[in-house]
């Protein structure tokens, strides 16, 4: 398929010899405005790629920073359209920081797949993470999506071994995402040591850029992780910023912004110095 | 003696209505496995051992061993003279699983699963559950068999719950409550599905109905259609023929599954799901997904959902717990589009009187989920020839719910 946007910003990343910071937030978290504001500022802060949630009410692989960050997202009145329309506003100051939209499948499937891989692309969107199409469902979304230019990021686990690597990788372009743990996300300890053989594995089995994610929380922790891998996945550690930055009432507060774009800094001196 | 897997070895003819599911886990479109990477490898091997369960006559013979003299099996079809004298129509017969040890249906797919456990050498069982019926089976397997057992129930279900709850800690389970969304059942499920991505080497998820990723959907029907098949012999004992109409109640639709699947191929037997209107199809509160909901994909699987127009999914709202999940097993959407099964609903009210009347002209206090069930017998016996038979799955006994009837009845029985 056609180069993409996830192509171009990982090769450059390879090209400085650093990973690629790939930052996750959920769209309309605490409320639109704010969200996409958050998302305006995070290439400035350091943010190489970004993941936007697509909120659903049940993700059942996500740990409790993102349940709750969903559940904000959708008091707040986010819908499919408007992430959308997010991505769309942010295209006309941005054409060339990657953006996924991440999320389950029905809300997907309820707005028809053909329309929907149509209308992303046209929005500015550059691949899709959906968590609960393995490969074995692949002519649901996975094939409509990359004949519509997207990339289709497919999770790899510790419990991805053998054949079905292959199979894993084999509609997969973009990047490959590594999830560490076995869990939910933002949780588990890290061991950076079995994530550099599991990164290694993949590799053996494809070209792609691999990215690490689930458990990311510190600057130590994406230094320590980038040294191996093309790219460092942080989501949970983001989201909880935002929370924690909330007013007595839930809403988004002047501080809002700043603690999430904060973190993204300290993240990215931290992945900037992973391959030094 | 009668094994299981004489019966479901029965060929079927292939395209037949009863052939589901195909080698992806589809019954038509629905079904599937749409999990995620890291529960994908432990649904494969759970698919291959319980291949290879079916084909063991050992796996068999422990399983009906334990029908017999754990559960109590088989459950009697018994003949409701006076309910059929007070309806004055067709012939009732219920179906006793609410006389199973533990006090419906559950238990039937829990020694199936617990044993295939066993044989997959699992060491941790988890489990999710809605009324406390699935998790009382359960934690009731568990402590037969000597496995650790973490039961995820949502905290609302907790509170309205509370003899089930103790029952399960009696039983050596751990009860955990899920506060996440309105802390119902399909809440506990996502946070079964969290623990078991979290402990993938050594935990079996025993998922108490029959939906979820394949296997789950064929796996837990073909433990539950004991109830049918025995009901097929016991029928051709009682009366020389097929009945001609099966009725019984879907939540997540096991118990319904059960008593259909050996039937689906009858074509004189009329069969009728009937689903919890709760307050009404015209409200929001109700959770007749094949009545009021529209195909989507959650849980492992695609099946009709409650869902809004953004594709997220509604909390369901049912007077029975065991009733109150928002999307429904995919076998049963199939069989909704095929036309072969009639879904109907009934609303709580409904349910209620038909609880009472139950209780009084057989002296049968039954569980709220199938008294929906017998709220449609009541309106559609009298309409039919008294030489006509009816069979109701009586899946579940009252004994949890005298405290729920009570309050809607005006009698406060906590004080």
């Amino acid at each position: 398929m056609e180069t993409t946007r996830i192509d171009t910003r990982f090769a450059a990343c390879k090209a400085q010899n650093r990973p690629a910071l790939v930052t996750f937030i959920t769209a309309g978290d605490p409320d639109l405005d704010t969200s996409l504001a958050i998302l305006k500022a995070m290439p400035k802060a350091g943010a190489d790629v970004i993941e936007l949630g697509m909120p659903f009410s049940d993700p059942m692989a996500e740990g409790v920073p993102i349940q709750l960050a969903t559940q904000r997202a959708l008091a707040a009145g986010q819908t499919m359209q408007k992430t959308l329309d997010m991505v769309r506003t942010f295209r006309q100051d941005d054409d060339e920081t990657p953006l996924i939209l991440m999320g389950y499948y029905n809300p997907i499937y309820s707005w028809g797949v053909d329309a929907f891989v149509k209308e992303a692309k046209e929005a500015g969107v550059d691949g899709l993470i959906v968590v609960d199409l393995p490969p074995e469902h692949d002519d649901e979304l996975c094939l409509p999506a990359r004949d519509q230019g997207l990339n289709f990021i497919r999770l790899a686990t510790p419990t991805t071994k053998g054949k079905r690597l292959d199979q894993v990788l084999k509609n997969t372009s973009g990047f490959v995402y590594y999830v560490s743990v076995t869990g939910v996300t933002g949780s588990g300890a890290l061991d950076a040591d079995a994530v550099a053989d599991a990164v290694s594995t993949i590799k053996d089995h494809t070209d792609l850029p691999v990215a690490v994610g689930f458990g990311v929380k510190t600057p130590e922790q994406a230094k320590a992780i980038g040294k191996n891998a093309d790219g460092v996945v942080v989501g949970s550690v983001l989201v909880n910023a935002i929370l924690d930055s909330l007013d007595e009432e839930g809403k988004a507060s002047d501080g809002t912004i700043t603690a999430v774009t904060s973190i993204i800094e300290g993240l990215a001196e931290g992945a900037k110095a992973a391959k030094a | 003696m009668t094994t299981p897997s004489q019966d479901s070895n029965t060929p079927v003819a292939p395209n037949s209505l009863a052939a589901g599911p195909d080698d992806r886990g589809f019954f038509g479109i629905y079904g599937g496995q749409f999990v995620s990477e890291t529960l994908m490898p432990l649904i494969l091997d759970l698919n291959d051992a319980y291949e290879e369960a079916k084909k063991d006559p050992a796996f068999h013979d422990e399983l009906a061993y334990l029908h017999k003299h754990y559960v109590g099996r088989e459950s009697p079809l018994y003949f409701a003279e006076r309910l059929t004298e007070e309806l004055g129509g067709a012939k009732i017969y219920f179906k006793r699983d609410e006389l199973n040890h533990t006090g419906s249906h559950k238990i039937n797919n829990c020694l199936g699963q617990i044993l295939l456990a066993k044989r997959m050498g699992k060491t941790r069982i988890i489990a999710e559950t809605g009324a406390g019926q699935h998790g009382v089976a359960t934690a009731t397997v568990c402590a037969r068999f000597g496995f650790p057992c973490e039961v995820y129930m949502g905290a609302t279900d907790v509170e309205r719950q509370a003899p089930n709850v103790f029952r399960m800690k009696l039983l050596g389970g751990n009860v955990n409550p899920v506060t996440a969304g309105a802390g119902t059942l399909k809440d506990a499920m996502n946070e079964a599905l969290r623990d078991w991505v979290t402990n993938v080497d050594n935990t079996y998820y025993i998922i108490g109905t029959a939906a979820g990723p394949h296997p789950y959907p064929a796996m837990v029907r073909d433990f539950q259609s004991i109830i049918g098949r025995e009901v097929k012999s016991q029928m051709m004992e009682a009366e020389g023929r097929l009945p001609d109409m099966l009725v019984a109640c879907l939540g997540g639709g096991s118990n319904a599954i059960g008593l259909f699947h050996p039937f689906l191929e009858d074509e004189s037997v009329k069969i009728i799901g009937v689903e919890a209107a709760g307050k009404g199809l015209d409200t929001e509160e109700h959770c007749a997904s094949l009545n009021a909901g529209k195909p989507g994909v959650l849980h492992g699987n695609r099946t009709y959902l409650l869902q809004d127009d953004d594709g997220q999914i509604l909390e369901g709202h049912s007077i029975s717990a065991g009733l109150d999940y928002p999307g429904i097993g995919p076998e049963h959407s199939y069989l909704r589009d095929s036309g072969r099964v009639e879904y109907v609903s009934a609303g709580d009210q409904e349910a209620l009187e038909a609880f009472q009347l139950l209780c009084r002209t057989e002296g049968i206090i039954p569980a709220l989920e199938p008294s929906h069930a017998l709220a449609h017998v009541m309106k559609i016996a009298p309409s039919m020839d008294n030489d006509q038979i009816i069979v109701m799955n009586l899946c579940g006994r009252g004994d949890k719910d005298v405290f729920t009837v009570g309050g809607h009845l005006g009698v406060n029985l906590t004080e």
